[in-house]
């Protein structure tokens, strides 16, 4: 057992939903009506690997590493071949958290204290272990790429000199989906991280793009211009029923699925400028997805806990936006384009174009805080993050 | 309904063949069926709203029209690079240039259409790869889909000019494919674009 106090922990949570419950409302800094603010932390005691992922980490949900008596809450311990950390509440001097982690790596170590904190403080899940999958442009040609979440241990998914784009993740399972060129044209391939293996999932004429995996994994809606026009599909992920669910003149592309699965919400230029409508995912019409004060809107993606919708707008440079998902208006957030919800429905990973080059970065919406992930050389973009 | 469609289109084609046979150059009004291939949408599922429809290319000169909603359009072959030799030189100089965010061809690029028509004609043996391309100022997977309808477009005045659709595919490559890395305008101009790619048959 790698993380036997984790283990620990999460018993523990589930013990105890309701109080986890009234911090998460207290604390909840999204829904603060007083606006984003900082929980102050200190962070001491720590050296290498696993201070620069405990600080990640922290940064990037919604902590500032402050001094010692500007702190909220401390966090002390040590590292070598294990980790020691500690919460203490300064204001009431209680001990909040006090494990050992040892096994796996550092940074390892480091993230499984930093869920834990993450947890403990604000009673929302931690995001330190879960992984992405982005494109790395390598001249002509882009391969998929797995990582951690802030872009270490980064593994090469594809070798095929050729274009690859577009990875997007199977809910629950190791498995991606993304648009290959190796065979000459725009196709889908279902990949499988454990075994290695993959297979084509669509090979109509025209373009297959855009795939996304229902939240039950068991449908893939998609863009296809097997009819003469680049409109979404919704297939089987066992390959079986395709159904179109547009029928206009004009291209569709990038959708996803709100979290109960029966929503899909895309781009399309149907009303000669590119916005965000929604269909059911068993056919029928097509609603346009109010976003005032936001144009030319694509990309978007449905926040795990289905109240948000992230997407690019491009008003003479690319914006992230969010919306409600029953629409309303929009909130600029920052530059960035391509965005992606955490499986914490807060954090999102997003695409920078930055002196000729893209980069991966990761956003924390409500305080809008922006740090990039480690990069492979390159160009990275088109992240998807596991949920 | 759909018999009356039918013989509208056999109408059309039938004046078709009797303008060109006696020389008059005709521009179609109305989208020509593909040998061989339904052109109308079947199946279940909403139409889109007319009124929409008829809005889509308002406003983007000559080309703008009044689009059959039971129609979406030509389906397309798929491509299959192994089973051709690619001539990229030949129609280097007819490659078709787009404005911004737009997929309507524009009447300055009209003539180079009638020119690649005009060499399929003479080479009855080829078909053409129609490849789609897009400037970086949309994002990634919105110029996926733009680039492929571009192609599309330029496929659909193809066929509208007398050319089998099944010696016609299309290809997208979104904005991967630059052929200037610039970041201004006039790099723009020259990236929105699309390309057409002589298929020879495999020897």
């Amino acid at each position: 057992m790698k993380y036997k106090f984790l283990l620990v922990a999460s018993v523990l949570a589930t013990a105890r939903p309701v109080a986890l419950k009234s911090a998460q409302e207290s604390i909840d800094i999204y829904h603060d009506k007083l606006g984003p603010r900082f929980i102050p932390v200190s962070l001491e005691g720590y050296s290498g690997e696993a201070l620069s992922a405990l600080k990640f980490d922290l940064e990037i949900q919604g902590f500032e590493i402050t001094s010692a008596d500007q702190a909220q809450y401390l966090i002390s311990g040590h590292n070598s071949t294990s980790l020691v950390g500690r919460v203490i509440d300064r204001l009431n001097k209680t001990a909040l958290l006090a494990k050992e982690y040892t096994g796996g790596a550092a940074r390892s170590q480091a993230h499984a204290f930093s869920d834990e904190i993450v947890e403990k403080l604000v009673g929302r899940k931690g995001i330190a272990r879960t992984k992405i999958a982005f494109k790395v442009d390598t001249g002509q040609n882009s391969e998929i790429y797995f990582a951690d979440y802030d872009g270490y241990n980064a593994i090469r998914v594809t070798q095929d000199s050729t274009i690859s784009r577009d990875p997007t993740w199977v809910p629950g399972r190791r498995v991606l989906l993304y648009t290959s060129y190796k065979d000459g044209n725009p196709d889908i391939y279902l990949h499988d991280l454990s075994g290695g293996t993959r297979r084509p999932f669509a090979r109509y004429p025209g373009l297959n793009a855009g795939a996304a995996v229902s939240p039950d994994g068991r449908r893939v809606a998609m863009v296809l211009s097997k009819n003469g026009s680049p409109d979404i599909y919704v297939r089987d992920i066992d390959g079986s029923s395709l159904t179109q669910l547009t029928r206009t003149r004009e291209d569709e592309s990038s959708p996803c699925w709100s979290p109960d699965g029966r929503t899909i919400c895309f781009t399309s230029r149907a009303a000669g400028r590119a916005a965000l409508y929604t269909v059911s995912a068993g056919g029928g019409d097509m609603r346009r997805l109010r976003t005032e004060g936001a144009i030319n809107c694509t990309e978007p993606d449905w926040s795990p806990d289905g109240k948000t919708i992230v997407f690019t707008a491009n008003m003479g440079g690319f914006q992230i936006c969010t919306v409600s998902a029953i629409g309303g208006g929009a909130t600029p957030l920052v530059g960035g384009e391509d965005p992606c919800w955490a499986p914490n429905s807060r954090t999102v990973i997003f695409t920078r174009r930055t002196g000729g080059k893209r980069v991966v970065s990761l956003l924390d919406v409500p305080t809008k805080r922006v740090k990039d992930v480690r990069q492979v050389s390159g160009s990275c973009s088109q992240p998807s993050w596991a949920k | 309904m759909k018999h009356s469609m039918i013989h509208r289109g056999l109408f059309v084609f039938t004046l078709v063949l009797a303008l060109g046979a006696t020389g008059c150059k005709l521009r179609p009004k109305g989208p020509t069926p593909i040998p061989g291939q339904r052109p109308g949408v079947t199946g279940t599922g909403t139409a889109f709203p007319p009124e929409d429809v008829g809005r889509v290319g308002a406003g983007e000169g000559p080309t703008g029209r009044q689009i059959d909603p039971n129609l979406q359009g030509f389906p397309p072959g798929r491509f299959d690079p192994g089973r051709s030799d690619q001539d990229r030189g030949t129609l280097a100089s007819y490659t078709v240039y787009f404005d911004f965010d737009r997929s309507a061809i524009k009447s300055s690029e009209r003539g180079k259409i009638e020119s690649v028509a005009g060499y399929l004609k003479s080479n009855p043996g080829v078909g053409v790869l129609v490849e789609g391309h897009c400037d970086e100022r949309g994002t990634e997977q919105y110029n996926l889909s733009l680039g492929e309808h571009r192609a599309l477009a330029i496929r659909e005045y193809l066929v509208n000019l007398g050319i089998d659709g099944n010696r016609v595919y299309t290809i997208t490559f979104g904005e991967d494919k630059p052929v200037d890395p610039g970041h201004n305008e006039a790099a723009w101009a020259k990236n929105r674009r699309g390309e057409f790619v002589v298929l020879r048959p495999k020897q």
